[in-house]
C-alpha cells in the first residue's frame, strides 16, 4: 500500500513543482514590494514631525498584534464590501506586502537609530541637505544592521506566504492539501512540502548567519 | 463602512468571542510551557559535547525553523493517524505550535547563554563552582536579562500563530470569527473584532516586556 501511494504522489510531482512556482512568485513580488514599503515607513518612522513617527508605530503595532490569517481574511472578505473585489492572487500578494512592510519597516528604523547621530551632525556641518544625508551618510551605514535581519524577516515572509494558501491559492501547501485528500498518507506528503520549503528557506537562514557574522566581525 | 457597523450583532455574538478568547489564551499558555521545556532541552543539547546530542538537536532546530506552521501543523494532522496515534484537534494543534516554538526557544536561550564572555565562566571556575552553580549563580542570571524580553516577543508570536489551528476546526478567536463571518455575512463585524482581541493580547504583552526593560535599566548600577 505504501509503494502504491508513493507511485501516486510521484505522479503529482509536477502538481508540487506548479505549486512551488506559485510560492516563490507571490513571495517573490511581495518580497520586493514589502521592502521597498518597509524602507519608505522605516525611514518615515525615523521622522520626528507632524506625528509621522507615531502613525508609523501604529502601522507596525497593528500588524505584530493581528495575525497574518485575520490579516488576509480581512483584506480577502471585507474589502469587497466596499466594493474591492480582488482575485486570490493580488489579495495575497497585497496581504503579504502590507504585512512584511510593517516588519521591515521596524529593521529599517532600528539600522537608521543605531547610527551615531555626530554623522547627521557632520553632514549637517557639510552642508548637506536632509535627503542627501540619508542617501550618502546615514544609509549606507545603516545597511549593514539592516541586512542580516532583513534576510531573516525573507524567511519569515515565504513561511507566511504558506497561509495564503486558505483563500484558495495553489501554492506548495494548498497542493499537498489537495493531494492528501487523494492520497491519505500525511506524513509523505506534507513531508514533501516541507522539504520543498526547506529547500528555499534553509539556504536563506544560512545566509541570514553568516551576514550576521560578518557585521559583527567588521564592528571589532 | 462603519457608518453601518452592527455592533448589536457583536454583542449578541460576544458569548461565542469570548469562548474563543479563553481558548486561544489557554491553548497559548499550554503550548509555551511545553515550548519552554522543549526549548531548554533542545538548547542544552545543542549546547553539549555529546555529537549525536548536538545533531539531533540542530536537525529539529533547523528543520522547524525553515518550514511554515501550517505545513507542520497539517504534517500532524493528517500524518499521525496513518501512524495509529490518534489526538484530537487541539491536542494536534498545541503538539505543533509547542514543537514550532521550541525550535525557536532553544535558538533565543542559546544566544542568551552565548552571550555571556567566557571570562564569566572562568572565574567561576576559578571559585571552584561546578557546572550547575556556574550556570545558577553566573550564567543564567545574565542571560536571563536578555532573553526575558525575547521569549515575550515569542510568546506574542506564538498567540498569532495559534490562529492558524482554526483551520483544523478548533474553536478559537478566529474561528468565531469565521462563524459570525460566514453565518451572518458579515465579515467586517467578526473580523475586526477578532482582530481587537489580538490586539488586546498584544498590548498586554508588549506592555509586559516594556515593564521588564524598565526594571532591567533601573537595576543596572
Amino acid at each position: 500500500m505504501y509503494t502504491f501511494y508513493f507511485k501516486a504522489l510521484i505522479h503529482t510531482l509536477p502538481l508540487f513543482f506548479k505549486g512551488l512556482g506559485v510560492t516563490i512568485l507571490v513571495s517573490g513580488i511581495s518580497l520586493v514590494a514589502g521592502t521597498l514599503l518597509g524602507v519608505l515607513c522605516g525611514i518615515l518612522r525615523t521622522v520626528k514631525r507632524w506625528g509621522l513617527s507615531r502613525i508609523m508605530g501604529a502601522y507596525a503595532d497593528y500588524m505584530r498584534g493581528v495575525p497574518f490569517l485575520v490579516h488576509i481574511f480581512i483584506i480577502y472578505f471585507i474589502l469587497p464590501e466596499i466594493g474591492i473585489q480582488l482575485e486570490p492572487f493580488p489579495a495575497a500578494v497585497i496581504a503579504l506586502t502590507i504585512y512584511a512592510g510593517a516588519y521591515i519597516s521596524e529593521i529599517v528604523a532600528a539600522g537608521i537609530l543605531s547610527v551615531p547621530k555626530g554623522q547627521r551632525e557632520a553632514a549637517t556641518a557639510y552642508g548637506l541637505n536632509a535627503f542627501q544625508q540619508m542617501r550618502h551618510i546615514v544609509f549606507p551605514q545603516a545597511f549593514k544592521v539592516i541586512l542580516p535581519p532583513l534576510v531573516g524577516e525573507y524567511v519569515l515572509l515565504i513561511k507566511d506566504s504558506s497561509i495564503v494558501s486558505v483563500i484558495g491559492l495553489t501554492d506548495v501547501t494548498r497542493v499537498g492539501w489537495l493531494t492528501v485528500q487523494r492520497i491519505p498518507e500525511g506524513i509523505m506528503v506534507f513531508g514533501l512540502v516541507g522539504i520543498m520549503y526547506f529547500a528555499i528557506c534553509y539556504p536563506l537562514i544560512h545566509l541570514s548567519h553568516i551576514l550576521e557574522k560578518k557585521v559583527s566581525y567588521d564592528a571589532q | 463602512m462603519l457608518s453601518h457597523f452592527n455592533f448589536r450583532v457583536i454583542l449578541q455574538y460576544l458569548p461565542l468571542f469570548l469562548k474563543g478568547l479563553w481558548a486561544t489564551s489557554w491553548i497559548s499558555a499550554v503550548s509555551i510551557f511545553f515550548a519552554l521545556l522543549l526549548g531548554v532541552l533542545a538548547c542544552s543539547m545543542r549546547l553539549s559535547n555529546t555529537v549525536s546530542f548536538k545533531k539531533i538537536a540542530g536537525i529539529y532546530i533547523e528543520s522547524m525553523r525553515a518550514t511554515p506552521l501550517l505545513a507542520q501543523l497539517y504534517f500532524f494532522y493528517f500524518g499521525l493517524p496513518t501512524l495509529h496515534i490518534n489526538l484530537n484537534e487541539i491536542q494536534t494543534g498545541i503538539l505543533a505550535l509547542s514543537l514550532n516554538s521550541g525550535a525557536y526557544i532553544a535558538e533565543i536561550i542559546r544566544a542568551g547563554i552565548v552571550s555571556i564572555p567566557e571570562g564569566q565562566t572562568e572565574a567561576g571556575t576559578a571559585y571552584g563552582l561546578n557546572y550547575i552553580q556556574r550556570m545558577r549563580y553566573v550564567i543564567l542570571p545574565q542571560a536571563l536579562g536578555v532573553t526575558i524580553p525575547a521569549l515575550l516577543g515569542q510568546f506574542i508570536v506564538l498567540v498569532k500563530d495559534s490562529s492558524l489551528v482554526s483551520l483544523i476546526s478548533v474553536l478559537e478567536l478566529t474561528r468565531a470569527g469565521q462563524l459570525m463571518a460566514s453565518e451572518r455575512f458579515m465579515p467586517a463585524e467578526g473580523f475586526f473584532t477578532v482582530a481587537a482581541f489580538y490586539l488586546v493580547i498584544y498590548f498586554v504583552l508588549k506592555y509586559l516586556s516594556t515593564l521588564w526593560q524598565n526594571r532591567l535599566i533601573y537595576r543596572e548600577p
